[in-house]
């Protein structure tokens, strides 16, 4: 295939190792990134350094490929996933997210989070599918609503203390759309 | 063994320096070999043109063995020397073992891996396996008439660390390099995807003698993705064979119980009919017992459908749940390829039509698929790559990996379906003060407790500095490599002290106990819960005793005789309480030492600003204060 001469042999040095994952795959260091291209990227670093073509080298050649290849696996899964971005962008910019420690809330959100929560146990207790469907869609809808608020907040505007709250936001609602989702799922097993 | 010629990456040798290497498909009910030859990947026959060899093992009087034809031929005559079906005891002990009161063989249960007691002694599973890759192997070197580099071996994906380890052991042992296990729905979409130049999403669905595995692979530009697996490790082809088998004696009403013998025979009689259904309406079975009872049923495709219903069924469970893993759904499925020779059953083809709504693809010998595949990839790893043959395997790890933490509980460090190599670090703390030593315990599954996940390590990290109870900060790492073989580091991050292990032959320890370990947690995530909370709130009052009783050597003298007595008392009912396995006793016990210790505490750090302040800065006293808060009362609020 062509586009393997035209990165030929990436040079496995250190200072690949310990670049960012931006850098690492090629992309510019911003929340918003085409998928298809970190897609493409992830597949092309691959093929150049997966511990497979390097079956037959030395000993250090494959260990340095082993953890070349380990980086960029990290890194891809990072940078695929919109929460794992933002939080590893805030996390380069130096500010901890603090996920844990840190859990003042504004109380209208804790108040609405509690609303869904109720709301989806009582579905579940009915086992009332399409009502469980509804909620999905409403929750995916929100979680759309939010990360382009988060684009705009951490691309265009560099607010990143309301980023900070806003990643927050959606560590409560994906484990929420994914609560969602293991209810559905069960219901549609029965 | 013949020394690796060191090779540029992606560099092709000349035509004549072809190095030859192997692909193995070793199954649980045949195996084969496969390599590549003028560009093609071929199946390599014995003299009598017959690809597949059985793989059943029989030990001899006279100390031969026999391996394949020659050994099936005498299962029901010699039961119990003769070894069928091997790959289902790999890397398992005896508690594993489904069926195994159906097994004719005299299993031994040794510590870590189960093994068979012999006429030529007790043979481990490795051996047994060993003995059929001699035979591949030597089919190969005939074949080829040269030297072989090094094989590809096929595992199920839904092998664990122990499973996979007794596999690369059996290949040491029959004298093969073994240059990559590969999994074996990825070996199938390798040998299809490129004989097809298929782009998309693909399922494979992949039915052997012993084992179930479902894959998800998307196939982009040469690179074969795997983006989730699952399956199940003790669901196969034999288990139809079983369910026929269960019906003919039912259906035989026998006078006198079937002895081994008949029952080796039966089983046997059983699979042909199984096989004999896939392309007739209905199948005869006849057999002469050892009473001398002739035994002669017939079953029809509908009884036999109707029989093994739910065996279909349940391999449809880890299909819907490796599609969600995989964040799709059945629409979202190009193609589906079928691999094993169980998918001939048209059952099983139905089933699958019916739940991806297409038609499986069927176009490659779903018994010698694997076998082609391996072989393409082993001449890949050679070296061998010709000019435009530009592609590559990502495969995942199918099962979590994780450490065992206090209360038995399992910390996920590496989630199952992360694509390989990969590495991740997790910090842990101690739990004692002064503790100088931790017990790092490597598991592999899905639940949330040790004792439902496989044992796969344990290592000690010595040399802790002493500190207070949870101070101390020990970074674990895990590192998975492309073989899907895990090694494991942990470093005490302050003073650098290291230990390091790598998953070598351990075959999981004595406790392990786990068969089908995925399934399993769905079925008891409920209870999961439940015994979590119990759990932690065990190590809870474990934490608040060992925090009273460090408190109570340095400063017994706050005490009076009286209050003394109340705490100690306290200690012993927290102490029954958390015996007895009643969560809301055991918080009860927990609030009354915690009140009884108010005091206790109150003075302690009286004594504490007294003493800081005599000639003492402020930061220091807050530091005394803050390290009183760590030892009376905040190993009960702790982190988890």
């Amino acid at each position: 295939m062509s586009d393997s001469k035209a990165t030929p042999g990436i040079a496995i040095t250190a200072d690949l190792l310990g670049a960012d994952f931006f850098t690492l795959l090629g992309l510019p260091k911003r929340f918003e990134l085409d998928i298809a291209s970190l897609d493409e990227r992830f597949r092309q670093l691959q093929r150049e350094v997966h511990p497979d073509r390097f079956a037959a080298a030395d000993d250090a050649a494959r260990r340095a490929s082993m953890m070349l290849a380990t980086q960029i696996n990290a890194a891809y899964q990072t940078l695929r996933s919109p929460l794992k971005r933002a939080t590893y962008l805030l996390e380069q910019a130096g500010i901890d997210i603090g996920a844990e420690s840190n859990t003042a809330m504004s109380p209208d959100f804790l108040m609405s989070q509690m609303m869904w929560r109720e709301q989806v146990a009582d579905a579940r207790g009915e086992k009332h599918l399409a009502e469980l469907e509804r909620l999905q869609s409403e929750i995916a809808h929100d979680i759309r609503d939010a990360y382009s608020d988060l684009a705009t907040l951490l691309d265009k505007e560099n607010r990143t203390h309301d980023a900070v709250e806003g990643v927050r936001r959606l560590m409560f609602l994906e484990k929420l759309r994914e609560e969602i989702e293991d209810a559905v799922f069960a219901l549609e097993d029965l | 063994m013949a020394l690796l010629q060191i090779a540029e990456p992606g560099q092709s040798p000349l035509p004549h320096e072809t190095r030859h290497a192997i692909g193995i498909d070793l199954g649980t009910t045949n195996s084969l070999v496969a390599s590549v030859r003028q560009g093609m990947s071929h199946v390599m026959n014995d003299a009598e043109g017959r690809a597949l060899v059985p793989s059943v093992v029989r030990y001899m009087e006279d100390g031969k063995v026999l391996v394949g034809y020659d050994a099936l031929k005498s299962i029901a005559k010699d039961p119990k020397n003769t070894i069928a079906s091997v790959k289902r005891l790999m890397g398992r002990s005896i508690t594993d073992i489904a069926h195994r009161e159906n097994l004719p063989l005299d299993l031994v249960d040794n510590p870590g891996m189960v093994s068979v007691k012999t006429r030529q002694g007790v043979k481990t599973p490795v051996e047994v396996s060993a003995e059929i890759l001699r035979v591949l192997n030597e089919r190969a070197q005939q074949t080829l008439k040269q030297d072989i580099v090094g094989a590809v071996i096929t595992v199920p994906a839904y092998f664990d660390d122990a499973q996979r380890q007794a596999t690369k052991d059996a290949a040491r042992l029959a004298g093969l390099n073994v240059l990559r296990l590969l999994n074996e729905p990825t070996a199938a979409a390798v040998a299809y995807g490129l004989d097809n130049s298929a782009e998309g999403v693909y399922a494979v669905y992949d039915l052997g003698g012993g084992t179930f595995d479902i894959s998800i692979l998307r196939l982009t530009r040469g690179v074969f993705e795997v983006l989730a697996t699952g399956g199940d490790s003790a669901l196969g082809g034999d288990d139809f064979d079983r369910r026929i088998y269960c019906w003919v004696l039912e259906q035989a009403q026998l006078k006198s119980p079937p002895t081994i013998e008949d029952t080796a025979l039966l089983l046997l009689r059983s699979r042909e009919a199984k096989e004999y259904l896939s392309t007739h309406p209905e199948a005869p079975i006849t057999a002469r017992l050892a009473s001398g009872e002739v035994l002669d049923v017939t079953i029809d495709m509908a009884t036999f459908a109707e029989i093994s219903q739910t065996l279909v069924s349940k391999t449809l469970q880890p299909v819907k749940k490796t599609l969600r893993d995989a964040g799709l759904r059945p629409e979202d499925i190009q193609g589906v390829v079928m691999v094993g020779g169980a998918t001939r059953i048209p059952l099983i083809q139905r089933a699958v039509g019916e739940f991806f709504k297409q038609e499986p693809l069927n176009n490659l010998d779903p018994d010698k698929v694997v076998a082609l595949g391996a072989a393409i990839q082993a001449n890949l790893l050679a070296g061998n790559r010709a000019p435009g043959e530009d592609w590559l395997l990502l495969d995942v790890i199918p099962l979590s990996l994780g450490l065992e933490t206090m209360g038995g509980l399992v910390e996920k460090v590496i989630p199952r379906n992360s694509t390989l190599p990969v590495a991740r670090a997790q910090e842990f703390t101690t739990y004692r003060d002064g503790q100088t030593a931790m017990m790092v315990h490597v598991v592999q599954g899905e639940r949330e407790l040790v004792d439902d996940c496989r044992s796969l390590a344990r290592f000690e990290l010595r040399g802790i500095p002493p500190m207070v109870a949870g101070a101390a900060r020990i970074r674990v790492t895990f590192q998975v490599d492309a073989d899907g073989l895990l090694s494991v580091t942990a470093r005490e991050q302050t003073t650098g002290v290291e230990a390091h292990v790598e998953v070598k032959p351990s075959y999981g320890l004595s406790d392990d106990q786990i068969t089908g370990m995925l399934k399993a947690s769905v079925d008891h995530a409920k209870d999961d819960a439940q015994t979590r909370a119990l759990k932690e709130t065990q190590v809870d009052a474990q934490r608040l005793i060992e925090a009273v009783r460090s408190a109570l050597l340095e400063d017994r003298h706050l005490l009076n005789e009286k209050e003394f007595q109340l705490i100690e008392s306290d200690i012993v009912k927290l102490q029954t309480a958390s015996l007895s396995g009643n969560r809301r006793q055991i918080t009860i016990a927990m609030d009354d030492l915690d009140a009884d210790c108010k005091e206790f505490a109150g003075r302690r750090m009286n004594q504490a600003v007294n003493r800081a302040l005599a000639g003492k800065s402020i930061d220091s006293v807050e530091e005394a204060i803050q390290d009183l808060h760590q030892t009376v009362n905040a190993p009960v609020k702790e982190k988890k």
